[in-house]
């Protein structure tokens, strides 16, 4: 059987199951995928080609002894703010770039005990801070739909890895937005949890209050195996919710007949692409005929605040965040300066870049004396407002459908001047992320041949819900483009191989 | 909202960051540009209100006091950029 990297994580199970190849030969075929495209598409910072191996060696042998789970032996990209114990993690930073983590991150040991295989650790924008990973410091990926465009961000590398072939499924981070927005742009599913579902033990943190690891698949069903695998209470991260798990697989295939879905009228905003509207419009005519009631008049006012209230938020976390890289204990130090405070300035002001520094100094005065109370605690009540509205809304709902972004991806380079510009690709998924509430994206068809994503949002914990809708829609809308054609030029072309 | 030359290098120096001159009236233009988009907020009603720290919070949440298995020595300084008889190097505190 050939390209078996283009087939998802159930089926590759299923086959692995039934001895039609091996997990070495899975990995091996993902590896040469990787070989051919990742020059253009560099969807990766690190690849780890020999763990990959030995782990798949392993996979292997659970299949022979009959302990294999739904991923033993499924090859998948890493973001590289994942902490991966003896393979360097750099959270896409200069600041980082030769720490090898001493320890593995709470979900890195949940995928090695169900007998994942690791591929290597996906590109990002710096300390998940952007849109478009060019914010990297290792450079941009690109879109594997057109290769001019940008994957989305901060999680591009893991969607641009998925969707370009280069692994099966990913590991990504959602602060507010980050798995969300590139799935949509690289026509994947992204599903960022309920804050506290999966343990941030170990995930180089940048929001402390928003921060949550989730997974990047080529359709819901993996979404929800990836899910399952990470979910849960872990001592190590207090914030981690000792909530049970629901089993996420028990909802594939269930009926959605009667389902109540509210659609805010605040989402629908001036700058949404016309092709965005029309294929939200019919995605819910589908859930319509699906026997979902869906109602349009939705109102949840203060959405138009949560891009502030978020940039007021996740700076300010991340200002105190981001004091620990000093360059005394890791990372990039410049010891030039003869003072250790002088050293440490020239440090941070090397090892960081340009939307990293604006955004710690835009925490530092949001959280500075004389402008606390106007900035980061009128957020935080404002904050309280949308959570309020939020719970009001699901009192009337079960689910609230939105588009994930209003663009369909953009070319490389067209927003990387205009900070704020930047900032508007997440207006439809901070609010969610503000209140904490599961969301996920997933392709809903074209717009000028580019991938359009949905995005459903549910109750707190409620994640089963959201399998429920959206892998009925999924299978009634009958998506099938699961590898994009590469097309277009890379401007890694030239400068990588 | 105008940030001064002044407030720039303040909260840089707050944050533990060197600039430019030309970083200084980069970020100066940026960051009061930000702001701008931010003023909305103040007149947003939240009279009574309780700030949102946490989407969830979880209060009081303890554990056994046990030992574990931690860091050992060689493992926490392997990435120090300086370590000098098991400690962290940096330049003089104080001169």
């Amino acid at each position: 059987m050939t390209d078996l990297w283009k087939l998802t994580a159930h089926e590759a199970h299923e086959k692995l199951r039934a001895r039609e190849f091996s997990a070495v030969e899975l990995t091996e075929s993902v590896l040469e995928r990787v070989r051919a495209v990742e020059p253009q598409v560099h969807a990766y910072i690190t690849l780890t080609e020999d763990v990959a191996l030995e782990q798949a060696g392993e996979a292997d042998a659970k299949y022979a002894s009959g302990m294999a789970t739904p991923l033993t032996g499924i090859p998948l990209a890493i973001k590289d703010l994942i902490v991966t114990r003896g393979v360097r993690t750099t959270a896409g930073s200069k600041i980082l770039e030769n720490f090898v983590p001493p320890y593995s991150s709470h979900v890195y040991e949940t995928l090695r005990r169900a007998g994942a295989v690791m591929v290597g650790k996906a590109n990002m924008d710096e300390f998940a801070m952007g849109s478009s990973t060019e914010h990297s410091a290792y450079g941009p990926s690109c879109n594997p739909w057109n290769l001019e465009l940008v994957p989305g961000g901060s999680s591009g590398g893991s969607a641009a890895a998925v969707s370009g072939g280069e692994a099966i499924g990913a590991l990504g981070s959602d602060t507010g937005g980050s798995i969300r927005q590139p799935a949509s742009l690289c026509g994947v599913v992204g599903f960022d949890p309920t804050y506290g579902r999966v343990s941030r033990y170990g995930i180089i943190a940048f929001g402390s209050s928003l921060d949550q690891v989730g997974p990047i698949g080529r359709d819901v069903e993996d979404v929800a195996t990836l899910l399952d695998c990470i979910s849960g209470h872990d001592p190590r991260d207090s914030t981690s919710n000792p909530e049970p798990v629901a089993d996420l697989l028990h909802y594939l295939g269930r009926d959605i007949t009667g389902m109540r879905i509210g659609v805010p009228k605040e989402y629908f905003i001036a700058g949404m692409e016309p092709g965005v509207t029309a294929r939200i419009e019919e995605a819910l005519t589908l859930f319509e005929a699906l026997g979902c009631h869906v109602d349009r008049e939705l109102s949840l006012p203060s959405t138009e605040h949560a891009l502030a209230v978020y940039y007021i938020i996740a700076p300010s976390e991340a200002s105190a965040n981001l004091a620990r890289y000093d360059g005394v204990k890791y990372g990039y130090s410049d010891r030039s300066a003869g003072s250790m405070w002088a050293n440490m300035e020239q440090t941070r002001a090397g090892g960081f870049g340009e939307e990293v520094k604006r955004r710690i100094m835009l925490g530092t005065y949001a959280l500075s004396a004389g402008y606390y109370d106007a900035y980061y605690l009128k957020a935080q009540k404002v904050r309280t407002l949308i959570n309020n509205e939020f719970a009001a809304a699901f009192q009337k709902y079960d689910v609230i459908v939105t588009p994930t972004s209003p663009t369909v991806a953009f070319p490389l380079g067209a927003k990387l001047n205009d900070p704020y510009a930047m900032y508007l690709n997440d207006i439809y998924t901070l609010p969610s992320s503000v209140a904490g509430l599961p969301a996920i994206s997933v392709p809903c068809g074209l717009s000028e041949g580019l991938p359009v994503g949905l995005q459903i949002i549910g109750n707190f914990f409620d994640e089963p819900r959201v399998v429920q809708a959206a892998h009925a829609f999924e299978q009634a809308l009958g998506w099938s483009n699961r590898v994009a054609a590469l097309s277009g030029a890379s401007k890694h072309r030239d400068t990588q191989v | 909202m105008s940030l001064s030359r002044d407030e720039v290098l303040h909260i840089a120096r707050l944050a533990r960051i060197a600039l430019t001159s030309a970083d200084v009236e980069r970020f100066a233009a940026q960051l009061s540009g930000i702001l701008d988009q931010f003023a909305a907020l103040a007149a947003v009603d939240t009279e009574g209100l309780e700030p949102t720290a946490h989407p969830l919070p979880l209060s009081n949440v303890m554990r056994a006091d046990v030992v574990t298995v931690s860091l050992r020595q060689g493992e926490a300084l392997a990435n120090a950029p300086e370590a000098e008889e098991n400690f962290f190097r940096v330049r003089a505190v104080l001169e």
